[in-house]
């Protein structure tokens, strides 16, 4: 199959890195709007879970739904969420797989003692059997872009 | 009966790109058997191995979690909107 791929347009890397920073040590999460895997804004969300946020996140379902309405209003279409690993790497752990939605781009970033690290781009696949991990493209380099996320 | 379900974006590659589609059933489990039938590939991302709906996987009648209802058994009447409504959960380890 081939490598599926999504492009963070300006400042999307950087608002991403920077939720990252102001969340740790706890995981921050957020939607990724925009049309054909092309990502024009990083919405963030709050990270709701009662297991832990240094090692858990959740979305719960009506912050979804005002995902949805924000991608609307942004003339985009929901294509993904992200969410970051604090201290810890940039790949999805057994967690987010069993939880993974199908045909959405799961970004991770690292964040390691408080900075923003390594950023990846995975995909479920169809079987649920593992993540593929995609092509990122447009991640810029950390200090490039004062950019913040978009709230919802 | 045809029921009004509404479909999130991830799942709608497996209704035809379609937000909302139509399934016959006089409850939930009746609706969501029919929509996993006409519909073949949600059937792995609602349920899990064991036949239960996933965890993140929230079903709404109307304005109301199906939770707090009578679950899969819980009744549909005429005029009724399903909404299959996604939690997106994840976390660092496992």
């Amino acid at each position: 199959m081939s490598s599926q791929r999504a492009t963070l347009l300006t400042g999307v890397a950087t608002a991403i890195r920077l939720h990252g920073e102001q969340t740790f040590p706890h995981e921050c999460c957020g939607a990724l709007v925009g049309v054909n895997r092309q990502v024009t804004a990083a919405v963030a969300l709050p990270n709701t879970t009662e297991e832990g946020p240094r090692r858990r996140f959740l979305v719960r379902p009506s912050d979804y739904q005002l995902a949805e309405r924000r991608a609307s209003e942004l003339g985009g279409e929901l294509l993904g969420f992200y969410h970051s690993h604090p201290d810890h790497p940039a790949r999805p752990s057994q967690f987010d797989l069993d939880h993974a939605w199908p045909n959405f781009a799961y970004v991770i970033v690292s964040v390691m003692s408080g900075s923003a690290a390594d950023m990846t781009v995975w995909f479920l696949k169809e079987d649920r059997s593992s993540f593929d991990e995609g092509e990122l493209h447009g991640d810029e380099n950390p200090d490039s872009n004062p950019a913040q996320a978009v709230h919802g | 009966m045809a029921t009004r379900i509404l479909i999130p974006t991830p799942l709608r590659p497996y209704t035809d790109k379609r937000d909302a589609v139509e399934a016959e059933g006089a409850t939930i489990g009746e609706l969501l058997a029919d929509l996993t039938k006409k519909h073949a590939g949600l059937k792995a991302h609602l349920y899990n191995e064991q036949g239960k709906l996933r965890s993140f996987v929230n079903v709404y009648l109307n304005d109301e979690d199906i939770r707090y209802l009578q679950k899969e058994q819980t009744p549909v009447s005429a005029g009724d909107t399903i909404s299959i409504i996604p939690s997106v959960a994840g976390g660092s380890r496992s």
